[in-house]
């Protein structure tokens, strides 16, 4: 059972909550120490809008223990609009054909368990076609 | 009115309430009820729906509760933390000990000054949720509280619900009347000891009584309840542009409202059960979002809820103004059904989990 | 300053090694070199291995290996750098050397990947990415370089079958080494019929995991007799650079950052340029990997090691051959082992001792070990005594 590094990054995970340098205003996700922009200390909370585009994407059939139940699926680059990239899957796809450059919106869902069925549920972002009106 | 002018059955909060914002959450797969009739052949012949949907695999009552509030909260604008309550109803939820509202709360950005907790009634655990939430609100304990009916629902293979049990609901944020996109006139209870439909602690599937079901427990608590609220609020079916009744089924709704006075019109764009399905706690929650959806201001709705076990909780809403300047600040329902993955019976299977892995 | 030789190299045959065990696989390579070194008696063991502690549920390898290869008086501890672990050894061993704080160095690179089977393997070896924020969204390495390729083959322009040539040099010449996992050349439909593992990444786009060990003994050269010291190989160069540990971090994934400065600095510090260089043993634990080493070396512009690869220009008669013995691709890729298998294989080639693939006249040898998708970078210029 990993419960506490789960639950330490929760909030980072269930709304894609990063920074904000308070030193040079760079967007910084996910959360560091350090700002990566200018070495100032980096703490202050910042809600990411959740937009984004694809800058690269993958479907995998051979996923790591503990995505067995929902391989094959498609992890991405996406670019979000406040600068940072982030690794994430792409959901509810349905028929539509992934490419380079295309706008997404970040969900929140079940990533996996930890451990077995017994395990607590990890949820967390997941970025799907943007398209549905507002958000 | 002071409390002691109101009558005694209905459930009026001493300071008025209302919406401020509401969203819904359909995923985005359907399973025709050809599919389901192409496995298993029942003796009534086809599907009484056309489809329904279907969560995905990364899908439970927790993720499509996210959607549904962070959609309310866009239409309420308010910020997170001025929710005092974060209340999920469902027969769904992922955990059997540990709140789906927590996670909820937390991605909303609603933590930590804020009641939380999951109802459970069957299919009316989200307006139970309401009704606690017009409490909360209107006592003055907190201005603003979340009330959620969401389902993932369940029906065993073979059984008659494996053409009707779908995933959706909707969300809806209880605040001070004067700011509500609709405001509750008024509520009302009807419970009685009914045992129609259950699941028992760790089993998997529902149970239900067949016939049992209709006149002694859905016909019964439904029209007493509506009845009710009608007669007390001195109130005539005429009087409401829409009715939504809880919609196991397309015909249960229909038979209710003509029952109750109600004609086809005033219930057509709140019967959303023939395109996602019984959505269980979400089911009368949902159909009222697609009716807010295209309601102008002053109209009122009439939407009763039915919860197995059993009971239904009925309110009276009037719509103001504010609906016009907030409903367009989120996706509509209709968006949410348009948006479409057809699958197939297997596939269904596996995303719902009915396919034994270990 | 103090010039470091390696005096003696060992390796056993990479592959599925079902029967031995980790501490017997280091041993074999380990007493392989000591006795390619004459019995050359080390002062400190370093062993680069990365999935010791979770497929082998084993730490402190240091003593352990020491221990069960009979080296006795030796200090000894394990360096971890992923897919550089091996390389981030050989660099230990080097910089022990060339201190002066130890006269001869003996250098392990030991995988043991067969331990454990099953889904939990691709997990662990994804712990070279960072678990919160890449692993936890179901990535694995191989989808980490099908993204890279992906990105490619958009702003390159590249056509997707491009790629075959790195799978079919890489298996062509594994042909000829008899410490290779797969020792059979391979024909295109072969490559182009592959399974898709992580689109687009085909399964001959992957080098193969597997188990190994190599070792080698670091030692000064005014320590060694002159007649020894002959066939012996000087390391002239030595740099680790690393990036940030994500793509999502860096600013221009394809460029392989971390991999061209240590080209740049290991050559800077040998006094040549890597034009210089008489082949490259680069890391082509993935094919677009083959592709973005090459370009960030400065041996193709950016967008073009593909074209210069359809030349034949880094096959064996080419004008850089790289992979001479398989490559990760063919060799097999026991992961931490995989930097000391290079080095290894660098020598034989300067020694003149690689058969039916010797790079004619080789002299000067480039070789480059990763961890990650050039997360970690060490790259070692080696240059024939004489």
């Amino acid at each position: 059972m990993e419960i506490p590094r789960h639950w330490r990054i929760k909030s980072q995970r269930y709304g894609l909550v990063g920074e904000v340098c308070p030193h040079c205003e760079i967007k910084i996700f996910p959360p560091r120490d350090v700002c990566p922009n200018c070495g100032g200390e980096a703490k202050e909370e910042y809600i990411f809008s959740g937009r984004g585009e694809v800058y690269s994407f993958t479907s995998l059939y051979d996923g790591p223990a503990g995505f067995e139940e929902t391989t094959p699926y498609t992890v991405a680059l996406i670019k979000l609009e406040e600068g940072p990239v982030v690794t994430a899957q792409l959901t509810d796809l349905g028929d539509a054909s992934v490419e380079i450059g295309m706008p997404v919106e970040m969900v929140t869902r079940r990533i996996r368990s930890d451990g077995d069925e017994r395990g607590m549920l990890i949820y967390g972002y997941k970025f799907r076609p943007l398209g549905l009106g507002p958000r | 009115m002071t409390s002691s002018e109101k009558s005694s059955l209905l459930l009026i909060p001493d300071r008025p309430v209302g919406f401020i914002g509401y969203g819904a959450y359909v995923p985005r797969y359907r399973l025709p009820g050809s599919a389901v009739a192409r496995v298993w052949r029942f003796s009534e012949g086809g599907s009484p729906v056309k489809e329904k949907a279907v969560a995905g695999l990364d899908e439970d009552v927790i993720t499509m509760s996210i959607e549904a509030a962070r959609n309310a909260l866009a239409r309420a604008g308010i910020a997170a933390s001025e929710l005092r309550a974060v209340w999920i109803g469902s027969e769904s939820h992922p955990y059997a000990v540990k709140p789906s509202g927590t996670v909820v709360a937390e991605a909303l950005g609603a933590t930590t000054s804020v009641s939380t907790g999951d109802w459970q009634f069957a299919c009316k655990a989200g307006t139970e949720a309401i009704v606690a939430a017009m409490g909360l609100v209107g006592s003055g304990m907190g201005k603003y509280a979340l009330a959620i009916g969401m389902d993932t629902a369940q029906g065993r293979p073979g059984d008659q619900l494996e053409y009707t049990a779908g995933s959706g609901g909707a969300a809806y944020i209880v605040g001070p009347a004067d700011e509500a996109l609709a405001v509750i006139e008024a509520a009302y209870s009807f419970v009685t000891d009914t045992p129609d439909f259950w699941r028992r602690q760790e089993q998997k599937y529902p149970e239900h009584g067949q016939r049992f079901t209709g006149d002694p427990a859905y016909f019964k608590h439904i029209h007493s309840a509506a009845e009710t609220l009608l007669k007390e609020t001195g109130t005539s079916a005429s009087d409401y542009r829409f009715a939504v009744f809880h919609q196991p089924n397309p015909k249960f709704p229909q038979r209710a409202a003509s029952l109750l006075g109600f004609n086809d019109e005033q219930i057509k764009d709140g019967l959303l059960v023939p395109v996602i399905g019984n959505t269980y706690a979400g089911a009368a929650l949902i159909g009222l979002s697609a009716v807010l959806d295209i309601a102008q201001p002053g109209d009122r709705i009439l939407v009763t809820s039915f919860g197995s076990g059993a009971g239904s909780d009925a309110f009276a809403l009037r719509v103001t103004e504010a609906i016009l300047e907030r409903r367009g600040k989120a996706p509509s329902t209709a968006a949410y059904i348009a948006r479409r993955t057809e699958i197939d019976y297997g596939t269904y299977v596996r995303f719902r989990g009915k396919l034994a892995m270990k | 300053m103090t010039e470091v030789v390696i005096a003696g190299i060992g390796q056993v045959p990479v592959g599925e090694h079902w029967d031995i065990s980790m501490r017997s696989l280091a041993a074999r390579a380990i007493l392989a070199a000591r006795k390619d070194a004459n019995g050359l008696k080390p002062q400190a063991l370093y062993v680069g291995n990365f999935l010791g502690p979770m497929v082998s549920h084993q730490s402190n390898l240091g003593t352990l290996l020491a221990q069960n290869a009979g080296l006795e008086g030796v200090e000894a501890f394990t360096i971890e750098a992923a897919g550089a672990s091996g390389a981030g050894a050989f660099r230990m061993g080097y910089l022990a050397v060339s201190s002066g704080y130890v006269d001869t160095a003996l250098v392990v690179g030991v995988e043991k990947y067969t331990d454990m089977i099953g889904p939990g393997l691709e997990h662990y070896i994804g712990m070279g990415m960072d678990y919160d924020y890449e692993l936890m969204q179901g990535i694995t390495t191989a989808s980490q370089a099908a993204l890279l390729m992906q990105r490619y083959l958009y702003e390159s322009k590249a056509p997707r079958e491009a790629f075959a040539e790195f799978s079919l040099s890489a298996h062509a010449n594994g042909a000829h080494n008899p410490y290779a996992m797969y020792r059979k050349a391979i024909k295109l439909e072969t490559y182009e019929r592959a399974e898709i593992v992580s689109s687009p990444l085909n399964m001959f786009d992957i080098a193969p995991y597997a188990d190994g060990a190599a070792a080698v003994i670091l030692t000064r050269s005014e320590l060694v007799r002159p007649s020894e010291l002959e066939k012996m190989v000087r390391v002239t160069g030595s740099s680790v650079v690393i990036d940030r540990l994500s793509l999502h971090d860096r600013p221009d994934p394809l460029a392989f950052e971390a991999a061209g400065l240590s080209v740049e600095q290991a050559c800077r510090q040998a006094g040549i340029l890597p034009k210089d260089v008489d082949f490259f043993e680069l890391s082509d634990a993935y094919s677009i990997f083959a592709v973005l080493s090459l370009e960030a070396a400065g041996f193709a512009k950016r967008g073009e090691a593909w074209k210069l690869a359809q030349s034949g220009a880094f096959r064996l008669k080419g004008e850089l051959p790289i992979s001479t013995m398989g490559g990760l691709k063919a060799r097999g890729n026991p992961l931490a082992a995989t930097g000391v298998y290079q080095v290894v294989e660098a020598v034989q080639q300067l020694r003149g001792q690689s058969g039916a693939n010797q790079v004619a006249g080789a002299r000067r040898a480039l070789v480059q070990s990763l961890g990650g998708p050039a997360s970690t970078a060490i790259t070692h210029v080696l240059e024939r005594c004489t």
